[in-house]
């Protein structure tokens, strides 16, 4: 079966939890066997893992009649897309776009992040999406997260192939229930034209079921799951100088994700232990608030704002944790604590996560019930056996969530959808 | 002759309240009082007071040829006093009929015959001195936690004047054998052993209501019949149950209750008897020894001590524990002592579970393991209170080795000391009568040398001042 999947992002050069997902899926699929995925994104470096689908990036797809040899398009993007592939695509442009800003190639440039122009980017990213369209053959259009689905709505009205849409995150997630209504209008057009709706937790099948009006019937649940380690990710060297015990929050700091719950239950924490530090590593727009609640609260000599990890880093950064704590008011999923636990660091989530469905061998707690996290704060570093059963069973509960039963939940919803 | 013997378990744990860390050292009050009456008083009424009833009508139907027995954890005791003392009342009336005996287990309901001996004999005498103040009867079986057995504690319970002891039909331990007989304890062969029939037990506890089993509805009347189906020679088949079976586990609209009384007449027209374990251990004669070396259990399918000591949470929460069970004995701190015994319930260290959970007031086992870990530091600190807290572990326990045997040490000393005394006293008057002797023969002698002396320290003066003058 041939499947067009539209995304964002693609490890290496990923943001956030989408780019990591949209791997994982993929090569979870394509592990099932029997699946031939072109994965479409904003802009390719060259460095992707290409083994197990094709990758095209829409900076490279031509909008616009350029009269270029093989040669000079070879020397250009070679190292991006077969010059075979360009000049197909070329065959294929299908309205007059030289008004818009055009590269030597016909190409559109894009930014591949999260832009203040991001509109016009979504917008750019369908025009080139219906060139792809219109060359390239496949069954089925799979379509990751709201920048992708008008995209996929206009493959799906050239070719009339059925869409699916994959749900990583609503806008009800990330405004706290204040959404802004172009996004919403965006997502719940995508909704309306797909064929059916996969969603990464049953939180977020109920929130597409609640605030987008959608039927239940067309919304099936396929929750996330992990890559297991390299040797050398899991072997990253222990940057630990201190004694003391370490939490750690990884990720936006950002309303989502609570982060001020964080910073209250680590000040409850303080006033009753002292061989305890806390990390805040991340950067985003609360961030000077919350280095003010911790400045606040007294605690600013044991609470930490390293800012951005990437990479590696982050493996670093849990190796050395004792505790890794996601305190998100509304999570879709949430794979951090996954890759937590492959550290063999014991999470506290908030059951207001996706990953709270799955996960037993971690401790849950209401986001705002900062008693709850500092007690299981308390808990982990003070309890050596409590420690040692969550890092252990951890270990073991997350080598089973894997990705091939994923792929092989959406391949299963594929067949439904085209009847087969 | 066949003959049943029932025994019905009645145990309330003390449930903790949520208990956070900074409440350590702040609040001494663990347990929740709310949930605790809410749960006891529904139980009761859902469970053991119909049960009870129905216990009752069945003897006066009878007119006393129908027989049990019960056990009741001191911790339930005390709990139905608060909430439930009608519930008492009807225990009276069960005991008045003569047709119910009551047997002795550990206090807490806990675990301490695996690791502290002292502890558990303290628990059983506990409940044995309620048995005493409240019926006047002096148990002689006696029926340890979740039925755990093993070879280590039978001498111990001979020595506590316990005729017989009650067990898991463990089908590991028995084997080719039936539980259907009277057995000795081979660690201690004036112990009989009455182990449960596993299989027809779990009928009524786990099946009775299950509308997949082939054999729903259970009927008394096919129940009798698979008792009486037993190889002729079995005597004695012992079904021991959780007293929630009836009403709680399996709802009184199954017919649970009807079921129940039913069981006599039929099991009468079928020849088959009720026995209390009293009677089983006077009467039976027993077919063998048994020897268990790991401790056996009713719990799970391993029948052994793994739902409550099965995974590192459980151990940890378990050793810390009896880690204070010297100190708390030595102490006389009442309220300490009390949370110690409800504290060893192994109700606390079942919601721990990982592997099965079951019931549990809390969520996940890790929340059951930090509260009851919060709840152990508080405890520990006031235990620690109690003693000056520069004295270690080991300290203490030789300092509580030497108080033990001082008795013993100070008796040594004792005749020490008094034959010590006898040889000074014959030296001394060998002494006076030598004196006398030497002062006769050797007057002059001494003279001299007194001189001496004196001389010697004048010569040392003077020389010292000669060199103070040189200088």
């Amino acid at each position: 079966m041939k499947a067009l999947m539209f995304g964002w992002e693609f490890p290496p050069h990923i943001l956030g939890g989408l780019g990591t997902a949209s791997y994982g899926l993929t090569r979870g699929m394509w592990e099932c066997g029997d699946m031939d995925i072109t994965f479409v994104i904003p802009k390719p470096y060259g460095d992707e893992d290409r083994s197990f689908a094709h990758i095209i990036g829409n900076s490279q797809v031509p909008v616009a009649w350029r009269d270029v040899d093989r040669d000079y398009v070879d020397a250009r993007i070679g190292k991006l897309m077969p010059p075979d592939l360009y000049f197909r695509l070329r065959d294929h442009i299908y309205a007059d776009f030289n008004y818009m800003r055009t590269n030597d190639l016909g190409c559109i440039e894009f930014s591949g992040k999260y832009p203040s122009n991001l509109l016009e980017e979504i917008n750019n990213y369908s025009i080139t999406a219906g060139v792809i369209a219109r060359t390239l053959d496949f069954d089925i259009i799979h379509s990751h997260d709201w920048l992708t689905y008008p995209a996929g709505i206009h493959a799906k009205q050239v070719t009339g192939k059925p869409l699916v849409i994959h749900v990583h995150a609503t806008e009800y997630d990330r405004s706290r229930g204040k959404p802004n209504p172009t996004v919403y209008g965006i997502e719940r057009d995508g909704m309306i034209h797909a064929d059916h709706i996969i969603t990464v937790s049953n939180l977020t099948r109920q929130t597409v079921i609640d605030h987008y009006g959608v039927d239940p019937a067309k919304v099936t649940t396929v929750h996330n799951a992990v890559v297991p380690l390299s040797p050398e990710l899991l072997n990253v060297e222990n940057l630990r100088q201190t004694k003391e015990k370490i939490v750690t929050f990884l990720g936006r700091i950002t309303m989502q994700k609570g982060p001020e719950y964080f910073v209250e239950a680590a000040a409850k924490v303080l006033r009753n232990c002292s061989n305890v530090r806390f990390v805040m590593a991340g950067s985003g727009d609360m961030m000077d608030k919350m280095i003010q609640l911790a400045a606040e609260r007294g605690i600013s000599d044991r609470f930490h704002f390293p800012g951005f990890q990437k990479g590696k880093q982050v493996y670093e950064m849990l190796k050395a944790s004792d505790v890794y704590i996601m305190p998100s008011v509304s999570e879709p999923f949430g794979i951090s604590p996954l890759e937590a636990m492959q550290m063999g660091v014991p999470s506290i989530i908030s059951k207001q996560s996706g990953c709270a469905e799955i996960l037993t061998n971690v401790i849950k707690t209401d986001y705002w019930d900062i008693d709850a996290m500092a007690d299981a704060i308390h808990a982990i570093i003070t309890y050596p056996a409590l420690y040692k059963q969550l890092r252990e069973d951890g270990l073991k509960e997350v080598a089973q969530i894997t990705w091939d039963k994923a792929g092989r939940k959406v391949i299963d919803i594929y067949n439904k959808v085209l009847g087969r | 002759m066949k003959a049943i013997c029932f025994n019905f378990e009645i145990h309330q744990p003390f449930r903790l309240k949520r208990y956070r860390f900074f409440d350590i050292g702040k609040d001494h009050y663990y347990f929740d009082d709310f949930l605790n009456e809410d749960i006891v008083t529904r139980v009761a009424h859902n469970s053991y007071i119909p049960a009870c009833e129905t216990l009752l009508r069945m003897i006066e139907q009878n007119e006393g040829r129908f027989c049990c027995s019960i056990a009741v954890s001191g911790l339930a005791f005390e709990q139905f006093e608060h909430y439930v003392p009608e519930l008492l009342e009807l225990l009276d009336r069960l005991h008045k009929t003569g047709c119910v005996e009551f047997v002795a287990q550990p206090f807490s309901y806990g675990l301490s015959s695996l690791v502290d001996s002292e502890e558990f004999a303290a628990q059983i005498a506990a409940t044995a001195s309620i048995l005493r103040n409240r019926f006047g009867i002096e148990p002689k079986i006696v029926r340890n936690t979740e039925l755990i057995y093993f070879d280590d504690i039978a001498p111990q319970l001979v020595e506590l004047g316990f005729k017989g002891v009650l067990t898991e039909g463990a089908k590991h331990i028995l084997g080719w054998k039936s539980p259907d007989y009277v057995y000795t304890a081979a660690s201690a062969p004036k112990l009989k052993v009455l182990m449960r029939n596993r299989k027809l037990s779990n009928d009524i506890a786990e099946r009775f209501g299950d509308t997949s089993w082939p054999d729903f509805p259970l009927t008394a009347d096919k129940y009798i019949d698979w008792i009486a189906a037993t190889p002729q020679d079995e005597q004695i088949i012992n079904v021991f149950l959780n007293m929630e079976t009836f009403g709680d586990l399996h709802p009184g609209n199954t017919g649970i209750f009807q079921f129940l009384e039913a069981l006599p007449r039929f099991a009468y027209e079928r020849g088959i008897e009720f026995i209390t374990p009293s009677q089983a251990v006077a009467k039976i004669k027993p077919v063998g020894e048994i020897s268990i070396n790991h401790p056996i259990s009713s719990a799970g399918e391993e029948s052994d001590t793994s739902a409550w000591l099965g995974n590192s949470l459980q151990n940890e929460a378990f050793d810390k524990l009896y880690a204070q069970a010297e100190r708390v004995r030595e102490c006389s701190n009442r309220a300490l002592k009390r949370d110690f015994q409800y504290l060893q319930a192994c109700d606390h260290f079942f919601y721990m579970n990982t592997r099965n959970p079951g019931f549990s007031p809390y969520e996940t086992p890790f929340a059951a393991f930090t509260n009851y870990m919060n709840v152990l530091a508080d405890f520990e600190m006031r235990v620690k209170e109690e003693f000056p807290s520069q004295i270690g572990n080991e300290e203490l326990n030789s300092l509580l080795l030497t108080i033990r045997n001082q008795g013993a040490e100070i008796e040594t000393l004792n005749k020490e000391l008094a034959s010590m005394r006898k040889s000074v006293e014959q030296y001394n008057i060998e002494h006076v009568k030598r004196d006398e002797l030497k002062a006769k023969a050797e007057p002059a002698e001494k003279a001299p040398k007194k001189a001496k002396a004196p001389k010697k320290a004048v010569a040392g003066k003077t020389a010292a001042a000669k060199k103070k003058s040189e200088k």
